[in-house]
């Protein structure tokens, strides 16, 4: 499931939700971001979808994970609009026979959804505000996934 | 009569995030054109490094016929979530 949305989530609800009715799972990952003030130099991060286009490239995205690592399923839940610091912004979270292939694929999604996922992102803090583009760490993390 | 839209800093340039545009340019480059004549500072950032466009939310890939199209919209470099 991939849902982007502008109300605030609650992530253990939403693990517990994906945990439930198991029998063939042995593993589930999940990771769960959530926004930084940066020392009070961000108080507030707006982020920008484009309906119809983000959501149907992550879900591209999503289903070459699914099968590159076997996931038996997968959520991927995402903040759009306004988020205060302290809010969580993304959840993710993979299901696998196996814990290995679980956390790969969640590692893997959040590299993407890290750096190429088509959100546009800007801060506000008192200094005013700037629009975010991924950090050479976030852009070497997700080349990681294109070697093999 | 398509729509076009701008994300990101770009709509922050214009001042505007969604116009219709009509007659509709039959090129993508004659839309880059027509949106940047009135505004320097938008004709310019639509020219940075890693602005793409997409056409009917499909990505495009170098120049394109505009013809039928509904919507438009100019993409900065993604900044991920």
């Amino acid at each position: 499931m991939i849902r982007l949305q502008t109300e605030p989530f609650e992530p253990g609800a939403l693990l517990t939700g994906f945990c439930a009715g198991r029998n063939e799972t042995g593993a589930v990952v999940s990771f769960t971001g959530i926004a930084r003030a940066s020392s009070g130099a961000v108080r507030t991060l707006e982020l920008e979808a484009y309906p119809g286009f983000t959501d149907v490239e992550i879900g591209r995205m999503a289903e070459a994970a699914r099968e590159r690592f076997a996931l038996q399923d997968l959520i991927i839940v995402h903040r759009i609009g306004a988020i205060a610091p302290g809010e969580a912004i993304v959840f993710v979270a993979t299901a696998a026979a196996h814990r290995r292939e679980a956390f790969e694929a969640a590692d893997q999604l959040m590299d993407y959804l890290k750096s190429r996922a088509p959100f546009w992102k800007k801060e506000t803090g008192p200094d005013g505000s700037r629009w975010i583009e991924p950090t050479e760490r976030d852009l070497a993390d997700a080349e990681r996934w294109d070697r093999d | 009569m398509a729509r076009v839209l701008l994300f990101g800093r770009l709509g922050d340039i214009a001042g505007w995030r969604e116009r219709s545009v009509d007659p509709l340019p039959a090129t993508l480059s004659a839309l880059r054109a027509l949106i940047g004549a009135e505004d320097a500072r938008l004709a310019e950032a639509l020219a940075a490094p890693g602005v793409q466009a997409a056409v009917d939310k499909v990505l495009a890939r170098g120049e394109v016929a505009l013809a039928t199209a509904a919507e438009v919209a100019f993409l900065p470099p993604m900044s991920g979530g």
